[in-house]
C-alpha cells in the first residue's frame, strides 16, 4: 500500500489489470496492493478471470521445460477473490476427490497459505499433479456458479498455486502423525490411484507398502505424461511427501511375476489392485511393425521415464522429422507435442472424428495448436508404408464423414469413397488407447474379470478376493488421473473400514440401506469366515 | 541395489556377472529373464538368468559386450551394485518330460540353453547339447553343459571340436534320429538356420527371441514379433516360441533399429576415456547436432 505503483510493466500483474474491465480495476489493484479488501457478490462478479503465465510458444516447442508457469501471488489472490464462496457448492460435486475447492480458495484469498495447504492436502493427496492435468472444465470449473454467466473461477490455476506453495513450504504444514493401527496394506501400482490410496491409508496409521513394476514411482505420472506439462521433480517430491508419512515403496516389483496376489495377502492385510490399463492398443492395419512405428506408451516412456530427450541418458529414441500420431487424447497430444520439441519440422494428429469431439483436454489441444502442431480430422490411417529397408516413409490414410451417433453418442466416422491418400512420414506414433494388462489376472484364478480383461469389484471397490480391493484404469478401463485418484481414495475408505472390522463400511443412514444391495454381489457371497476382516480373524484367534 | 558377487570372462566379449538378487534366484524357472538398469541415467536392458543359486541368493547373467550399455555392465567389479533387478519376467521355457532333446547355442545364446539343459537333465531327459563359436575362444559354458549332458563343440575356423556350423552337427543327430525336441538359442541368423533345417524333420524347435524391450511386462510394445502372421509380445508372450512360426526377417530387422544410435553411444564412451576427448563428446552430446535423426532421413 505503501508502494504507489509495485506493478511493473509488462509483467503477468499488469497484464491482469490490462484486460480487466473498468468497474474492477480499483479492486484488483488493491488486491495487488496486499489488501484483502471485503468484496460484494457483485464486485467479485466484476472479475475477469485472470489467464495463466506461459512460456512463449515459439521458445517452448524446442525445449521440455513447463509450458504453464503458474500464477503469481498477486494473480493468486486476484482469481481467489472471484469465488463466491457458494454457500451450497456445486464444483465440490464436480471433483471426483471432492476437494473442499470453496474452502481452500477462501483460505488463499485471507492469505492464509498454511491453512490453505493443509486443507487441499487434507482432501486430495496429489495436489501438484491434478493442478496441472486434471481436465477441470469438464469437472469443478464445468458446473461452477460463475460459468453459467462468463468463465467459471479458475480453480485449476489455484489448486496448483497453494499446492506448489506447499511443496516449497513444507516446514509451514501441519503433520498429524497418526497412531499405528497394527495393520498392513499392499499396494499394487504407484500410478495416482495407488498413491492416492496410500496417502489417505497412511492418514489412518496403516503400514502401507506400494509396489512398483519399474524402477521408479508414479505409474503414468512418470512414464508417461511429458516433462513439460508435469515435471518430474514434482511428482518426486510428492512421492517423498508419502514417503515421509511413513509410506514403503518397492520398486522393480511386478506382481504377477516377482510376487503373487496370493503371497502378498499372506503378508498383508489388505490389497488394493491399481495396476492401470498398460497394454497398447494398435491400429491393425499392414505395416505396423516397421521401424519407425512406435506405441504411444514405448514412445513416451523412452522420452519420459528414460529421458531420452536428453542425449546424455543412454535410451534411445528416434527424432522424427515427420511425425504423425494417430489419436485425438490427451496421450496423443503428449506424443505430438513431445516429437516437435525432439526436432519434427512436420508434427500432426490426425484423429478419426472432429475437432470438438477430440477428447483431449481443451488446454492440451489449445497448447498444441500454438506450438505449430497440424492437425486432420476425419480421417482414418489404413497402411503404414515403408521403404526398401523397412523404415517408415508413410501413412495412407482415408477422409471420414460423420454419420449417425454410436452407441457412445458420438457421431460415427463413414469413410469417404476414393478418399485415399497418403501423409508422407518418417515415424508414426499410435495413440488409440490402452487394454487391460494380463499380467497380474492370469496368476490370480479368484480374482474375477470381465470379457475385456478389467477386474470387477463391488460397490465398495472389493474384488471377488476378500480384502482384496481395486480401482484406477485396471476396473474402469483407461480414464483420468483423477478418475483413478477418486476410486483410490473410496477405495482407502472401504478398506478402513475392511481393517477395522467395520464391514460393510457404513457411512450415513443412505449407506446403510445400501448395505442389502451390496451383500447381494458376488464378492458378498463367499462365506462369512472368508469374509472376515483383519478384526474379526484376530477376535476369533483369540477366542481359540 | 544388486552387490555383484564376482565377475570372469568368459570369451573375447562375453563375461559372467553373479548377482545378489534373492527373490528371483528362489523363483526363476528356465527361459525367464531379468530387466537390468545399471544406474541413473542407463538403460534398461533384459538378460537371460543363466543360472541361479537359492541359497546364496544370487543370480547368473552372461552379457556379452556388444554397446554402451552392456560394455559398462560388464565393467562392474565385485563390490559394486546394479541399481535395479526386475523379475522373473518371461513365460518359463515349456520343456519335454521324457526323451531326448538337443539344446543348440550360438554365442551368448549359450547362456540362455544352459538353464534349460539343466532343468531337462533334472526331469531324466536325455540331453545333447551343440554349441559353436567362431573359434576356440569364442566357445562358452562348455565344462557347465557337460555337466548337463553330452556336449558337441563346433568352430567355424576348426580350430576346436568339430570345424563348421552348429547347424551341421545338428543335421548329422536328426539324421542319426530319436530327438524329440530342439531348443536353439543364438544369433538370428542362426535360430533361421535352425529353423530352416528342423522343418522337414518336423521335431518341435523351439527359439528365444531378444526383441528390443524396455519394461518387460507387456507395456511398450516395442518387442513385438510376428508369430504365424499374428502379432506377439515376447516379453509376456515368449520369449520362447515355436521356431516355424516366427518372422525372423522383422525380427532382424526391428532388431536393427537403433544401430546408429549405438554406434553414437560407443564413439561417446570411446571418447570419454580419454580425458582431453572427453569435454568435447559431452559438448557434442548435448547439442542437437550429436542426436541422429530418424535414419529414413539419410535414406532418402
Amino acid at each position: 500500500m505503501t508502494d504507489p505503483d509495485p506493478i511493473a510493466e509488462g509483467s503477468p500483474e499488469a497484464e491482469a489489470i490490462a484486460h480487466q474491465p473498468e468497474p474492477a480495476l480499483d479492486l484488483v489493484r488493491r488486491v495487488l496492493a496486499g489488501e484483502h479488501p471485503t468484496m460484494t457478490p457483485k464486485e467479485r462478479m466484476s472479475i475477469d478471470r485472470i489467464q495463466m503465465v506461459e512460456q512463449d510458444a515459439g521458445a517452448r516447442s524446442a525445449n521440455f521445460e513447463e509450458v504453464n508457469l503458474g500464477l503469481t501471488e498477486g494473480l493468486a489472490f486476484i482469481e481467489a477473490e472471484r469465488c463466491l464462496q457458494c454457500k451450497k457448492p456445486t464444483c465440490i460435486d464436480g471433483c471426483p476427490v471432492r476437494v473442499n475447492i470453496p474452502l481452500f480458495i477462501e483460505r488463499l484469498r485471507d492469505g492464509d497459505m498454511a491453512g490453505a495447504a493443509d486443507s487441499l492436502l487434507s482432501d486430495n493427496a496429489l495436489p501438484c499433479v491434478t493442478g496441472r492435468v486434471c481436465p477441470q472444465e469438464t469437472q469443478c470449473e464445468q458446473v461452477c456458479v460463475r460459468a453459467k454467466k462468463g468463465t467459471p473461477v479458475a480453480v485449476g490455476y489455484l489448486e496448483r498455486y497453494v499446492a506448489d506453495w506447499a511443496q516449497a513450504h513444507p516446514e509451514a504444514l501441519t503433520h498429524n502423525r497418526p497412531a499405528e493401527s497394527g495393520r498392513t496394506v499392499a499396494i499394487v501400482g504407484s500410478g495416482p490411484a495407488g498413491l492416492t490410496a496410500a496417502g489417505e491409508l497412511a492418514k489412518h496409521g496403516h503400514k502401507v507398502t506400494v509396489f512398483e513394476a519399474f524402477h521408479a514411482p508414479g505409474g503414468v505420472l512418470i512414464y508417461g505424461i511429458p516433462e513439460f506439462r508435469l515435471p518430474k521433480d514434482i511428482v518426486q517430491a510428492e512421492v517423498d511427501r508419502l514417503s515421509a508419512e511413513g509410506v514403503v515403496i518397492e520398486p522393480n516389483s511386478i506382481i504377477g511375476k516377482t510376487f503373487t496376489v496370493a503371497e502378498l495377502r499372506e503378508r498383508f492385510d489388505a490389497i488394493f489392485l491399481a495396476v492401470g490399463a498398460g497394454l497398447p492398443v494398435f491400429m491393425g492395419v499392414p505395416g505396423e511393425n516397421y521401424k519407425g512405428v512406435y506405441s504411444a506408451n514405448e514412445y513416451l516412456t523412452r522420452v519420459n521415464l528414460m529421458g531420452a530427450w536428453d542425449p546424455l541418458n543412454d535410451t534411445p529414441v528416434l527424432h522424427g522429422q515427420r511425425v504423425v500420431v494417430v489419436g485425438g487424447g490427451n496421450v496423443a497430444m503428449d506424443a505430438v507435442r513431445t516429437a516437435k520439441r525432439l526436432g519434427a519440422a512436420e508434427a500432426t494428429i490426425v484423429y478419426r472424428r472432429g475437432h470438438e469431439e477430440l477428447p483431449a483436454r481443451a488446454e492440451e489441444v489449445h497448447h498444441a495448436e500454438q506450438e505449430g502442431i497440424r492437425f486432420e480430422f476425419q480421417v482414418a490411417p489404413l497402411e503404414v508404408l515403408a521403404n526398401d529397408e523397412r523404415w517408415v516413409t508413410g501413412l495412407r490414410c482415408q477422409r471420414m464423414e460423420l454419420g449417425e451417433p454410436d452407441a457412445s453418442g458420438r457421431r460415427r466416422p463413414v469413410p469417404i469413397p476414393g478418399s485415399e491418400w497418403v501423409i508422407d512420414c518418417d515415424m508414426v506414433v499410435v495413440a488409440i488407447g490402452t487394454r487391460s494388462n494380463p499380467l497380474l489376472t492370469q496368476t490370480t484364478p479368484d480374482l474375477h474379470i470381465n470379457e475385456w480383461g478389467y477386474i470387477t469389484t463391488d460397490e465398495y471397490g472389493m474384488t471377488s478376493i476378500p480384502g482384496v480391493f481395486a480401482g484406477g484404469d485396471i476396473v474402469r478401463g483407461a480414464a483420468t488421473v483423477i478418475l483413478a485418484m477418486g476410486d483410490g481414495k473410496r477405495a482407502a475408505a472401504s478398506m478402513d473400514s475392511w481393517l477395522n472390522g467395520a464391514w460393510p463400511p457404513v457411512e450415513d443412514e443412505s449407506a446403510a440401506k445400501a448395505t442389502p444391495a451390496a451383500m447381494a454381489t458376488p464378492a458378498a457371497k463367499e462365506t462369512s469366515a472368508a469374509k472376515a476382516t483383519p478384526a474379526a480373524k484376530e477376535t476369533s484367534a483369540a477366542a481359540s | 541395489m544388486h552387490p555383484i558377487v564376482s565377475t570372469d570372462q568368459l570369451s573375447p566379449n562375453v563375461f559372467r556377472l553373479v548377482v545378489v538378487a534373492p527373490r528371483i534366484a528362489e523363483i526363476r524357472r528356465p527361459g525367464q529373464f531379468v530387466i537390468v538398469r545399471k544406474g541413473q541415467g542407463a538403460e534398461r536392458i533384459p538378460l537371460t538368468i543363466a543360472d541361479a543359486d537359492p541359497v546364496a541368493g544370487t543370480i547368473t547373467l552372461i552379457i556379452q559386450s556388444v554397446g554402451k550399455s552392456t560394455a559398462d555392465l560388464v565393467e562392474m567389479q565385485p563390490g559394486e551394485a546394479i541399481t535395479d533387478v526386475a523379475g522373473p519376467l518371461g513365460s518359463p521355457t515349456e520343456l519335454i518330460e521324457t526323451g531326448h532333446a538337443v539344446c543348440v547355442g550360438g554365442g551368448v545364446g549359450t547362456a540362455v540353453i544352459l538353464p534349460i539343459a539343466q532343468e531337462l537333465q533334472r526331469r531324466g531327459v536325455a540331453v545333447t547339447s551343440i554349441i559353436g563359436g567362431r573359434s576356440r575362444e569364442w566357445v562358452i559354458l562348455e565344462d557347465e553343459l557337460r555337466a548337463a549332458g553330452d556336449v558337441i563343440t563346433c568352430t567355424d575356423d576348426g580350430s576346436y571340436g568339430r570345424p563348421g556350423f552348429v547347424t551341421e552337427a545338428l543335421k548329422d543327430a536328426l539324421d542319426a534320429g530319436g530327438i524329440d525336441a530342439i531348443y536353439a538359442v543364438g544369433p538370428v541368423p542362426m535360430m533361421r538356420a535352425v529353423s530352416a533345417l528342423t522343418r522337414p524333420y518336423g521335431v518341435l524347435t523351439m527359439v528365444s527371441l531378444n526383441s528390443i524391450m524396455l519394461d518387460g511386462t507387456g507395456m511398450c510394445g516395442g518387442c513385438r514379433v510376428s508369430i504365424d502372421g499374428e502379432t506377439k509380445y515376447a516379453c509376456v508372450d515368449g520369449p520362447e516360441f515355436d521356431a516355424q512360426q516366427v518372422d525372423f526377417a522383422e525380427l532382424m530387422d526391428r532388431l536393427s533399429t537403433y544401430r546408429p544410435y549405438e554406434q553414437a553411444a560407443m564413439e561417446r564412451r570411446e571418447a570419454c576415456k580419454v580425458p582431453a576427448l572427453a569435454a568435447a563428446a559431452d559438448k557434442e552430446a548435448a547439442s542437437e547436432s550429436a542426436v541422429p535423426t530418424t535414419p529414413t532421413g539419410a535414406s532418402r
